[in-house]
Order: C-alpha cells, then sequence, then structure tokens
C-alpha cells in the first residue's frame, strides 16, 4: 500500500508517524531536561539543553521525603505479590487444565467473572475488614489478594493446554512422582514462559497501583512510589525542578524495563486480544 | 480416623485432585474479593449510627444518590473523558495499525515502541508530570505555544471545565493510543493474506479494501479494544485526583466516578454512600459489558456463517 503511494503522500505519512512519535516522547524529554535544571530557568522558557542543578534538585527533594524509602515499599509490596500470583496462578491454570472434576467449568467461569469487577466494589468493604483485623497500615493485605489472580489463571491454563502433554504428567506420576511435587519439579517450570510473560503485567499493575495503597495505609514512611509521587507537588509547591526529578526519578526504571523487554511485553499483550 | 476414609477414598479418584490445586486461589478468592464485595454490598443499605456502628438504612443511601445532581455530573464526567478519548484513539490506532501494519514501512517497530512508551509509565507520575508540563505560568506547553507565537498569551488549562476535561481527555489518549494500535495491529495479523491478494487481483481500490474486508474482519479486536477501554475508562482515577490533588475542580468537571466514591468514603467517611456509589457502576459496567458481549458473539455466528 505504501509503496503506491505518491512521494509527497509518503513524505505526508512519514511526518505524521514523526509528529506522534515526538508527541509521545517530549513530555519525558521536558522531564529528564527540567530535572537538571533550577527553578528560575524553568520560569524563563523551555530548553533543549540539559542545565547543572541537579544535585541541587535533589538535595531539595531529599529534605522533605526519602524518595527511595518509596521504592523500597514498592519493591516490598510489588515482588512478593508478583510471586504469589506466579505460584498460585500457575497451581490453580493447572488444576484446572488438566484434572476433570465435577464443577470444573462452572468453577473457571467464577474466575472468568471477577476479571470484569471493578476494584473499587471490594475495596470499601476491604478496608473496613482490615480495620477490624487490626491489620490496616500493614502490607500483607495489600500483597496477599494476588493469590487469586484471574488473568494469570486464564492465559497460563491455556498454555499449560496447549503445550504439556498429558502423557509427560502420566509418566511421573508412573515413576513415583507425588502430585504437588510433579506441579513444582514439572509444571511450574515448564508453564514459564507464560508465567514470565504475564507476571510482567501483574508487576506494572502492581507497581503503579495508587488507590489501594492510598487506601490502606496511612504512615507516610510506608508509601511506595505512586503515592509519594502523588503528594510531591503539595511538599514542593512552588520547586518545579524538583518535582520534575521526582517524576523523573520515578518514571526511568519503568521506560527501562519497556525499552528491554517491549518484544515480550507486546508478544504478551496481543494474548488475549486476537481471540476477543 | 473415620472421617478420613471417605475423604481419602474421594482423592483417590485423580481427577478430584484437581480441588485442591485450585483451593488456595479459591481461599484467596473468598476471602480477599468476594467477602468484601457483599460486605459492601452490606454497607450500601445502611447509615452510620455512630463511629463506631451503622445501622440498616434500606434503600436510603441509593435514593440520596439519586437525588443528588452531583452524582449525575459524576456520570456524565466519566463518560465525556471516556468518549473524548477514545473516539480519536480508535481512529488513529486503526489508522495506525494498517500502515505500520505495511511490510514497505519503514522502523515500523521503532514507531510501534514509541508510541507504546507511555502506557506502563505510572499514572499518577504522568499526572503530576502533566500537572507541571501545563502549569499556567511555568509549564512547559504554555512556554513552548508562546515562543511559536500559536497563543499570545498563557491558557490556563485546567480552569475551564471543558478545557480541564478535554485536558485528561488528552493525557488518556496519549497513554492509551499505543497500546490500541498494537491490539489492532495483533487483529490485522490474523486476518491472513490471502483475502488482500484476492482483492488486489479483482483490483480493488485500498479504501475498498479497508472497508469490505478489513474494517468487517477486524470487529472482534474492536468490540475486545472498545470492552476493555470501557471498563478501564469508567474507572478513571488516578490522572484526575493527583492533577486536583483529589478536589475534581474545576466546578467538579474532574470529578469522576470513581474520585467521588473515593472522596466520599475516605474523606467524608460516607461510607454506605460511598458504597452504593460503587455498586451503580459495578451494574453500569455489567449492563455495557454485556451488551458488548453480545455483539461480539453474534458477530461471531455471522463470521462463521460467512466462512
Amino acid at each position: 500500500m505504501i509503496r503506491g503511494l505518491s512521494r509527497s503522500r509518503r513524505i505526508g505519512l512519514y511526518g505524521f508517524l514523526i509528529v506522534l512519535a515526538v508527541v509521545s516522547v517530549v513530555p519525558f524529554y521536558v522531564m529528564v531536561i527540567n530535572s537538571t535544571r533550577s527553578n528560575v530557568e524553568i520560569s524563563q522558557g523551555i530548553s533543549l539543553v540539559p542545565g547543572n542543578r541537579i544535585v541541587e534538585n535533589y538535595r531539595i527533594i531529599q529534605e522533605k521525603v526519602n524518595i527511595w524509602r518509596g521504592f523500597l515499599a514498592s519493591t516490598i509490596i510489588t515482588v512478593p505479590s508478583v510471586v504469589l500470583s506466579a505460584f498460585f496462578g500457575a497451581m490453580t491454570a493447572y488444576g484446572f487444565a488438566k484434572f476433570r472434576f465435577p464443577g470444573r467449568e462452572i468453577l473457571f467461569w467464577v474466575v472468568l467473572a471477577t476479571m470484569m469487577i471493578p476494584q473499587q466494589l471490594a475495596l470499601i468493604g476491604f478496608h473496613d475488614l482490615t480495620v477490624r483485623l487490626g491489620v490496616i497500615d500493614t502490607y500483607p493485605p495489600l500483597i496477599l489478594p494476588l493469590m487469586a489472580n484471574a488473568g494469570m489463571v486464564f492465559f497460563v491454563r491455556s498454555y499449560i493446554e496447549s503445550s504439556i502433554p498429558d502423557s509427560l504428567i502420566e509418566a511421573a506420576i508412573i515413576d513415583g512422582a507425588g502430585e504437588f511435587y510433579t506441579f513444582l519439579r514439572l509444571i511450574f517450570p515448564l508453564s514459564m514462559p507464560a508465567v514470565a510473560t504475564l507476571s510482567i503485567f501483574t508487576f506494572v499493575f502492581k507497581w503503579n497501583d495508587l488507590i489501594t495503597p492510598l487506601v490502606l495505609l496511612s504512615s507516610s514512611e510506608k508509601f511506595p512510589m505512586p503515592v509519594v509521587i502523588s503528594n510531591i507537588r503539595g511538599l514542593y509547591e512552588a520547586n518545579f525542578g524538583a518535582i520534575y526529578l521526582g517524576v523523573t526519578i520515578s518514571v526511568i526504571p519503568i521506560i527501562v524495563v519497556v525499552m528491554i523487554f517491549s518484544k515480550s511485553i507486546i508478544k504478551g499483550l496481543t494474548v488475549g486480544a486476537v481471540k476477543g | 480416623m473415620s472421617v478420613s476414609v471417605p475423604v481419602r477414598r474421594f482423592f483417590r479418584r485423580r481427577d478430584n485432585k484437581g480441588y485442591l490445586f485450585i483451593l488456595p486461589y479459591f481461599v484467596a478468592f473468598l476471602t480477599f474479593q468476594l467477602y468484601p464485595m457483599i460486605y459492601t454490598l452490606i454497607l450500601s443499605f445502611q447509615t452510620p449510627l455512630n463511629m463506631f456502628e451503622n445501622e440498616f438504612a434500606g434503600l436510603a443511601n441509593y435514593e440520596r444518590l439519586f437525588s443528588t445532581a452531583l452524582f449525575y455530573q459524576t456520570i456524565g464526567n466519566t463518560w465525556y473523558i471516556w468518549l473524548v478519548n477514545f473516539v480519536p484513539q480508535i481512529v488513529i490506532a486503526l489508522f495506525l495499525g494498517v500502515v505500520l501494519s505495511d511490510r514497505s514501512i519503514r522502523g515500523g517497530q521503532t514507531f510501534r515502541t514509541l508510541y507504546f512508551l507511555p502506557n506502563l509509565v505510572t499514572a499518577a507520575s504522568i499526572g503530576v508530570l502533566f500537572a507541571v508540563l501545563l502549569d499556567w505560568r511555568f509549564g512547559a506547553l504554555n512556554q513552548m505555544l508562546l515562543r511559536f507565537g500559536v497563543v499570545d498569551e498563557p491558557i490556563n488549562w485546567l480552569q475551564a471545565p471543558l478545557i480541564a476535561q478535554g485536558t485528561v481527555s488528552f493525557i488518556q489518549w496519549w497513554q492509551w493510543f499505543g497500546y490500541t494500535t498494537i491490539i489492532i495491529m495483533a487483529g490485522l495479523s490474523a486476518i491472513g493474506d490471502e483475502l488482500y491478494e484476492a482483492a488486489h487481483i479483482d483490483g480493488a481500490s485500498t479504501w475498498q479494501v479497508f472497508g469490505r474486508i478489513t474494517l468487517p474482519l477486524l470487529r472482534p479486536t474492536m468490540l475486545y479494544v472498545t470492552v476493555t477501554s470501557l471498563i478501564g475508562g469508567l474507572q478513571i482515577f488516578d490522572i484526575p485526583r493527583v492533577l486536583t490533588n483529589g478536589r475534581g475542580a474545576p466546578d467538579n468537571a474532574l470529578t469522576t466516578m470513581v474520585l467521588y466514591l473515593y472522596n466520599q468514603a475516605f474523606s467524608y467517611f460516607n461510607v454506605g454512600y460511598a458504597a452504593a456509589v460503587a455498586y451503580v457502576l459495578f451494574i453500569m459496567i455489567l449492563v455495557f459489558s454485556a451488551i458488548a458481549f453480545a455483539v461480539i458473539n453474534t458477530d461471531r455466528g455471522a463470521a462463521r456463517r460467512r466462512a
């Protein structure tokens, strides 16, 4: 199609593609540049080259909030969540994929249905529950719910069904391996490609989650990155350099991850989409 | 020990061991999702009596809800912000999907990655970033527009309700058009070359191919994109909250349903009332998803019949 276009139309087309690419990237570029400039410089206008105030901006941030503590909190919440969702997700997927027990279809339908339920529906009740159990403002209520990750079950199940033959499992059982041992040593490692792909999304989803920690945590030293960042504007009302730098620190790791894993991320995105 | 004998007999049948594998999931599901959901429902029928106790109030919360103008406004805000973001998003993503799927395109993968980049970045960070970029006096956008002479005086992006909503729609569009492009490209790759080759041999024009082959066969993908975007869009919270520090200003134009729900529950402690908002939102999502799914299914049937 493109080969058939006239020269001027082709230039127009690429021009459009480039403009969109610039629109996608420019906010991040301005962010990085302005994180190195002083407030006065920022107020005077935009710039294409960085300034030399990054250390100063960093010092201003650290005066009021320890941004690395936000990172640490995010890691403490996200990593166990991903591990739980991977392990129990694969286990559940295996149960649905390779065992023909009564009620299997209905139970799987229940799992699918939960993918459509808005998060906020449980959040109000869950907040109340954590208050009454005295676990409000702790991390476990943010982590444990990931044991039930419907998306993980859905995708890993179809992967196990299509790529792990029954004969392999039968052979393991005949050789005297227990059922759980078979899962742990055979099925879980074999389903890793699907588990890993979905885990990238679990990680990003959990890392970016704002509303749950906002509701369940109240001590500022426990806040994960999104909460820390959303408060940063109030803390440095007029100090744009510091705000830009804070946002930069929070954004760079994810941009690096996207750049490195973009192929497998894009592959993972499209798994469910084509089937509709 | 007599109890465990039938249990053991039950699990001697290998297929029944499947229950053990799915058990932890359902324990977590019942504890962390279903029970809180039901509890939210119960709360929606209660009003606070004092600090610690609630009393049954029947449908009072729902009655109050449906007689509150602000609630209708939040529904309108949410839909408006979603539509103004989604319509250009799907049009541009369709165009980009077709263009980037073309074999003779140069740098297709790079474009795709760059478009997708904003999608995975934390929405809270995006909100703060745009808040400073769009700042009335010192924001980079106004500085750019002034320098290039597009405007004579700075625009206050978050002051007039319609402009503020359009700004949020733009941010949402910016975050999601690359994602939608990728999904549409996946849908396009599933169509296969034979149809296009046949159309080419028959001398069909580019527009005819797009209208008669691409668009009809892409409908399941389009509906997938629509449903997931709708479900996400009706729950929009992060960007409006961060941009307005939770106030939903100006004139509540950025008070979306979930921001309203959040403020009611956790700032004003109207928990029962907020729970009612949550259930109205849920019903809305169910109804509109069901409509879309019904369309997908009939469409699938039609496709099979056509084949």
